[in-house]
């Protein structure tokens, strides 16, 4: 055991550190969730070209199809430099995290050659259609329909919680392509030409006011098949690889920015007044910080047992379910923390520039989204102790 | 960075776990807990064979010398298998002394203790019950040439078989470390019976009980650092100890809901069981990431390994209890029992929760480092 970097991993970080330092973009000013977000999508873009030309886009990726082949302790190394950095977001980032990586493994040499590039250098920006309005959870009962016309699958169907959707210029989308079979044998991964006819993407407006996600709709919208990503039928393989990709990432980089709210709020605790001194005096608010620093401190000590373990079984196991329930709801906690700390002022949009209230009500969507608390522990108790399956 | 036990410290694991589950069966700390002592001095004997009462002493003195982790992972297995007897209370004697001793004292109690011939505890508690140093009150007079304590010390572990008891006293404004054997005239041991049987606590009168000077572990007034970073091993040991008992109530509760029959299948297969262990999953492995974490780090001497211990403790505190709570819960009736062995980790819970500080105590430290 030994929780010091070691020399290479170092010189890792220092290089990128290096880099960041000398190629960081000034922080964007303009808004970010106007209706003409244009201007702001061209700034990520060329973010993302920066990084490619630099050598740092699709880290994870082998070196024969453009990346690096860094280990998942450079990975998480990665992650923490660019948050540190208050780097922008990577624009590309289902491409690089999800899709690239799942075409390296399922992709035929055609496919290879036409998407990977263009994915690293944030030319192409993907999306990707798995949930629809009746299938989240239970993912494999999805309806979205492809029947087979000559060369072409005819999609019609909708796609919800997809994020990126209305810039992407791709999407790995899961459709049914065989209603007789039982739900898991009858999916097959299409890759989607988003500019395909009968594709129309509508804005989802989430309870915090911004719009991360969208729906999108498909009508009669003709695929060739040689777009199929894997084999006819056989897309719940497909969607495994890439979900297993998704969970691979341990929220490394989430914790950063959790560790930046926690300090902004101990900041903000040594000025707002409780009972006539600083909160920070309080012995209730002192315990209840004390007790978010050391759980986030315990979420970095499991993180760093399990990019050990996975570095060294090779196998992504249950720990990505137990990172995703437990910071979460760490986040939530920390974020009705804050507002038991602020009190009336935790509900200003103004106050703090409306962090706050932002915070506490995005938070609530930490224990849905990728996968609810509830199938989190689904998984703990079926994959680590080996109950029965409950669902 | 690589976060994992190496090789030798797995071995020594699991050398622990097999000799443990052969020597200390649940009957066995059944057995035990009946004494007036939970002490007994053939398994004992065959602890110190295995070299564990000497495990952090160093080779000089006879001991295994290894680190705080090694120690951990013993303590681990001790707390899974809910160890009876002074071993813990000797660990924190044995510290102390290796911090604040002379060279000739640590020949004369460290030698002893590795071999298995010496057992010790520290009295500390006062009335108020607070583990800051700063509560300890009862005063070490002058007296020819002596120290001389009068007063009482209370929840002291295991004094009633401990050899030796490191008394912490106050001398004006600092603190010292008084070396008495329980044969000293004036002490007294009365028996502060308490729920968790396997580990028994005394208050320990002293009147007029008189230490020479040249006995005192280190010099007067300077106890607090030795006693401080002693306690840090102490407290890392405990919370091992704690991690090695919510894997134990997660096992047993695992396998039982596995097999335990309701509505015609088992009760595992309902999710209401399974979230409930799924939560008891992720406490036992936050609770040993904290634990490894905070052994390494008192072991390296890192930059804030005391908070490090303190989030160890402070999470451990909870947890425990929690994790015994819900075992209890998910076996029902029986867990309620006192012929089911879950009611000896839930006790054990309770004791190790205030042991060297609860989770409010340890998050007013970890408050005084990241919100002051």
């Amino acid at each position: 055991m030994d929780l010091n970097l070691t020399p290479n991993e170092q010189k890792f970080r220092d290089e990128f550190r290096e880099w960041l330092g000398a190629n960081l973009p000034a922080p964007w000013q303009g808004s970010t969730n106007s209706e003409d977000r244009s201007d702001y999508i061209r700034y990520l873009r060329e973010w993302q070209q920066k990084l490619y030309l630099g050598g740092w886009a699709g880290i994870s990726w082998p070196q024969q199809f453009g990346g690096r082949g860094a280990s998942l302790m450079e990975q998480a190394i990665f992650q923490e430099e660019l948050a540190r950095a208050n780097a922008p977001q990577l624009i590309g980032t289902i491409g690089l995290s999800l899709v690239g990586p799942t075409i390296i493994a399922m992709g035929t040499d055609e496919q290879k050659a036409r998407y990977l590039a263009p994915i690293l250098s944030g030319e192409e920006i993907w999306c990707q259609g798995f949930s629809e309005p009746n299938a989240g959870s239970d993912l494999a009962s999805l309806s979205t329909k492809a029947v087979r016309d000559g060369d072409d699958f005819v999609v019609n169907g909708q796609k919800i919680w997809t994020s990126f959707a209305q810039l992407a210029d791709w999407c790995l989308q899961l459709v049914r392509t065989d209603t007789e079979a039982p739900k898991h044998k009858g999916i097959t991964c299409l890759l989607v030409d988003m500019r395909s006819e009968g594709i129309s993407v509508r804005p989802l407006r989430q309870m915090s006011g911004d719009s991360g996600f969208n729906e999108v709709f498909f009508s009669n919208v003709r695929i060739p098949v040689s777009q199929v990503l894997g084999t006819v039928n056989q897309g719940w393989t497909t969607a495994i690889t890439a979900l297993m990709n998704e969970r691979a990432n341990l929220g490394t980089a989430a914790q950063v920015v959790f560790k930046r709210n926690l300090e902004a709020l101990i900041d903000r605790a040594r000025t707002i007044q409780r009972n006539g001194s600083n909160a920070t005096k309080d012995p209730i608010v002192r315990q209840k910080l004390a007790q978010a620093h050391l759980e986030l401190e315990i979420l970095r000590l499991n993180t760093n047992r399990a990019l050990t373990s996975l570095t060294k079984t090779g196998i992504p196991g249950p720990e990505g379910s137990i990172q995703k329930l437990y910071w979460s709801e760490w986040n939530q906690r920390l974020q009705q923390t804050a507002q038991e700390i602020l009190g009336p002022f935790g509900q200003l949009l103004d106050f703090d520039k409306g962090t706050w209230q932002y915070g506490y009500l995005r938070s609530r969507g930490n224990t849905i989204e990728a996968g609810t608390s509830e199938i989190q522990r689904n998984i703990i108790a079926e994959r680590v102790l080996g109950f029965p399956k409950s669902y | 960075m690589d976060f994992d036990l190496s090789k030798p410290q797995k071995l020594l694991k699991e050398s622990a776990r097999e000799f443990l589950t052969r020597q200390c069966k649940p009957e066995y700390v059944r057995v035990l807990m009946e004494t007036e002592t939970a002490d007994d001095a053939a398994l004992w004997k065959e602890m110190a064979d295995q070299g564990w009462t000497g495990i952090i002493i160093p080779e000089e003195f006879g001991g295994l010398g290894l680190g705080p982790l090694e120690m951990a992972v013993v303590s681990e297995e001790m707390g899974r298998a809910c160890l009876p007897g002074p071993f813990l209370a000797t660990l924190f004697g044995a510290a102390l002394i290796e911090k604040a001793g002379s060279q000739k004292q640590k020949t004369r109690y460290l030698e002893a203790i590795a071999a298995g011939e010496l057992k010790a505890t520290v009295a500390q508690l006062e009335n108020e019950a607070n583990w800051d140093i700063e509560a300890v009150k009862l005063k070490a007079e002058r007296n020819n040439g002596n120290y001389q304590l009068s007063g009482s010390k209370l929840f002291v572990p295991d004094s009633e078989v401990a050899d030796l008891l490191i008394c912490v006293a106050r001398n004006g404004d600092g603190h010292l470390l008084l070396p008495v054997e329980r044969t000293a005239e004036g002490l007294e041991i009365k028996p502060m019976l308490s729920m968790d049987a396997t580990r028994k606590l005394s208050e320990v009168v002293f009147r007029e009980v008189s230490v020479a000077d040249a006995d005192l572990l280190g010099a007067d007034g300077d106890a607090s650092g030795a006693l401080g970073r002693a306690m840090q091993v102490a407290t890392v040991a405990l919370s091992a100890e704690m991690v090695g008992g919510m894997q134990w109530v997660l096992d047993t509760t695992v396998e039982y809901a596995k097999t335990r029959q309701q509505f015609g299948r088992p009760i595992g297969s309902f999710q209401a069981i399974q979230h409930q262990c799924a939560d008891m999953l992720l406490m036992t492995e936050s609770a040993r990431s904290a634990v490894y974490y905070a052994a390494w780090a008192v072991g390296e001497d890192a930059p804030g390994s005391s908070t490090a211990v303190s989030i160890a403790k402070a999470y451990c505190s909870d947890a425990f209890r929690e994790v015994s709570n819900r075992g209890i819960q998910i076996h029902g009736g029986i867990g309620f029992t006192w012929e089911h062995d879950l009611h000896l980790y839930y006790k054990r819970s309770k004791a190790s929760e205030v042991m060297f500080g609860d989770a409010t105590f340890h998050r007013e430290r970890i408050a005084r480092a990241v919100v002051d």
